[in-house]
């Protein structure tokens, strides 16, 4: 069977399998034979856990240079690994560093990369890519003709199962040597960000989202994120204010998300804002002024004061729920 | 410092956008300089502006790859104040995917003799993959410092600030380096008058894939290693039911929750 490479970075989210590697996994086992390639340690409880979803064999590196520099040692490694067991397909996530990764696999592969896959479909030996472009105006469907397709896709595309048996993957170190331009670009100071406690932007079922209109104050739609458990998210104004981290904007030049619920809090509905959000199952918006664009996309609209509705629907589904 | 920013002619985000044809080709119509590369033309003029302009040698060359139209770009870039303009354009490069597409703008920048910085915005707005920078990155050699929040270069030193979801990275190369920046990056000018004015008098190098040493094979549909075979216009969204508060809009939101069963 051939080989469906899945890139696992074990250096930036080391311990156990991300959510998304699970269901790149699943993905590859539709696929083909999946070869998990690592960046950084085994441990024996990733190594059970590959195991679970069916891999059989693993590549991993351990080299220093895969921490220190940039994107760019890590796609040497996916791209030798992705040689040696000759595989068929790259899987990677749809993340800044998993697209940069992908763009230099094609280049070292001459592979076509598909970026921002929403599904992946195995028909007659082809991987065929779904994904949505011009702000979710369009869906398409994309293959790759080279010898290896190499594809980053969007968390929940897919399912994560595990397999029907376990394995017990066969675990082999690889030496990469790492090419002088490659050792360029040194990563000098790592800051990690402290965690909120909530679901992530994209994995999140339901976003609130609060713009200008919380007015500095992101108490409203954080105590409604918190009752929904769902993911704050914000609109470029909020994050320019410095209200909230600048990872939680949603939109042109922030997250695209499509939960199931989104709710839409003292935000206008700009262009660049609605590309990050109108292919969200449900959209809800409160606003205070009836002429929002947002209004025009909106499931539910609330023309009103969000400092009086959010409050006042969070007592109503605590009440609910007690 | 010579400095190179790619600047990308893109159908107007603020107009309807569509796909055309049996290729499933991007309607071009309507397109303006991306307001994406308008963040990498600030940063190189910046950069210059902060070494003595063009009078102490800096240059700023805009270069879009794109058809005949697409000259728009270089000029609207000249206008705002870069140095010269360069324009890839050749029929066969219509249809290029990412990688026949970093392949032609790869060779159009090595025509461009010793560069100190070529600089990107962080994704075209049309395309939205955001790879042609680490694909360049790859095809020039050149350390690719991406997703720039701030840009500084002291020396020949470039440090960059990368926001991630977890982490906050600080990355560092020596010059000659590759940079794409975000929309944190700065603050982009617009053209004044006298750049208007000004700009009629910069030079505009037009290219062909002959000058750039590629054959028509390379690029197009026949050097891209990607098609679009299938695309579909996802029905518009459209309003639903707008309700104004008169006290009770709280508990209708909830009503509404419960409802569609997501309370
Ligand atoms: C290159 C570029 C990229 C961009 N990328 C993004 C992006 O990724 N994401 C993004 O969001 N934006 C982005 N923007 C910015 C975008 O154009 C808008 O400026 C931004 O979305 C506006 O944010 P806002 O809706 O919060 O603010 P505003 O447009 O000021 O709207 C605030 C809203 O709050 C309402 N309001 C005020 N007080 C209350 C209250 N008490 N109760 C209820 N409602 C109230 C007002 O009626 C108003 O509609 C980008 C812009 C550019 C140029």
């Amino acid at each position: 069977m051939r080989a469906i490479v899945v890139f696992i970075d074990q250096i930036d989210v080391p311990g156990t399998l991300h959510p998304t590697s699970h269901q790149l996994l699943t993905l590859a086992r539709a696929a083909g034979e999946p070869v998990a390639v690592v960046a950084g340690p085994v441990s024996g409880e990733l190594a059970a856990d590959l195991g679970a979803y069916g891999v059989t064999r693993v590549l991993h590196s351990e080299q220093p240079d895969l921490a220190d520099y940039l994107v760019a040692p890590k796609a040497e490694l996916v791209a030798q690994a992705a040689a040696t067991v000759s595989a068929a397909a790259v899987l990677l996530d749809n993340g800044p560093q998993g697209k940069e990764i992908a763009a230099r696999v094609g280049v070292a592969l001459n592979a076509g990369v598909i970026t921002d896959a929403v599904s992946v479909e195995p028909v007659d030996g082809d991987l065929l890519v779904h994904k949505s472009v011009l702000a979710g105006s369009y869906t398409v469907a994309a293959r790759a003709s080279s010898a290896v397709a190499v594809i980053t896709v969007k968390s929940h595309s897919v399912e994560a199962a595990p397999a029907a048996a376990a394995t017990v993957p066969a675990v082999e170190a690889i030496q990469v040597a790492f090419a002088p331009a490659s050792l360029g670009a040194r990563v000098v100071q790592r800051t990690p960000r402290a965690a909120t406690g909530r679901p992530e932007l994209e994995d999140a079922r339901i976003v609130v989202a609060g713009g200008r209109g919380v007015d500095g104050d992101f108490g409203p739609v954080e105590e409604l994120a918190d009752v929904l458990g769902a993911a704050v998210g914000a609109s470029r104004a909020a994050t320019d204010a410095g209200w909230i981290s600048h990872s939680a904007q949603v939109g042109q030049t922030g997250k695209k998300v499509s939960p199931q619920l989104y709710i839409s809090v003292g935000i206008s509905g700009a262009i660049q804002q609605k590309a990050g959000m109108q292919t969200s199952k449900v959209i809800v918006a409160v606003n205070k002024d009836p002429e929002s664009p947002v209004f025009e996309i909106a499931d539910f609209g609330i023309v009103g004061d969000l400092f009086k509705v959010l409050p006042q629907a969070v007592e109503e589904i605590k009440r609910r729920r007690a | 410092m010579n400095i190179v920013v790619l600047v990308k002619y893109v159908p107007d985000t603020q107009f309807d956008r569509h796909l055309t044809g049996d290729n499933h080709r991007i309607d071009r119509n309507e397109s303006i300089l991306s307001e994406l590369d308008e963040y990498a033309l600030e940063a190189a003029l910046a950069l210059t502006d902060a070494r003595g302009g063009v009078k102490a040698g800096n240059k700023v060359t805009a270069l879009t790859l794109g058809p005949a139209s697409a000259a728009a770009a270089v000029k609207k870039s000249l206008q705002i104040g870069a140095t010269e303009g360069v324009h890839v354009s050749d029929d066969a490069l219509a249809g290029s995917d990412a990688s026949a597409t970093s392949l032609a703008l790869a060779a159009a920048i090595k025509t461009l003799g010793p560069v100190d910085l070529v600089i990107t915005g962080m994704a075209s707005t049309d395309g939205e993959t955001s790879i042609i920078p680490a694909q360049l990155s790859a095809r020039l050699g050149l350390p690719q410092l991406t997703f720039a929040a701030s840009l500084e270069v002291e020396g020949s030193t470039v440090t960059a600030r990368r926001d991630g979801d977890d982490v906050t990275e600080e990355i560092q190369a020596t010059l000659p380096v590759l940079v794409s920046v975000t929309d944190q990056a700065n603050e982009p000018r617009y053209p004044n008058f006298k750049g208007i004015i000004a700009a009629k008098k910069k030079k505009v190098t037009t290219l062909s894939l002959a000058d750039l040493g590629l054959s028509a094979d390379a690029v197009g549909p026949a050097g891209s290693l990607t098609q679009v075979v299938a695309a579909a216009e996802r029905p518009a969204r459209t309003a639903g039911t707008i309700i104004t508060d008169s006290g009770e809009a709280g508990i209708a939101l909830a009503d509404f929750l419960a409802a569609q069963k997501l309370i």
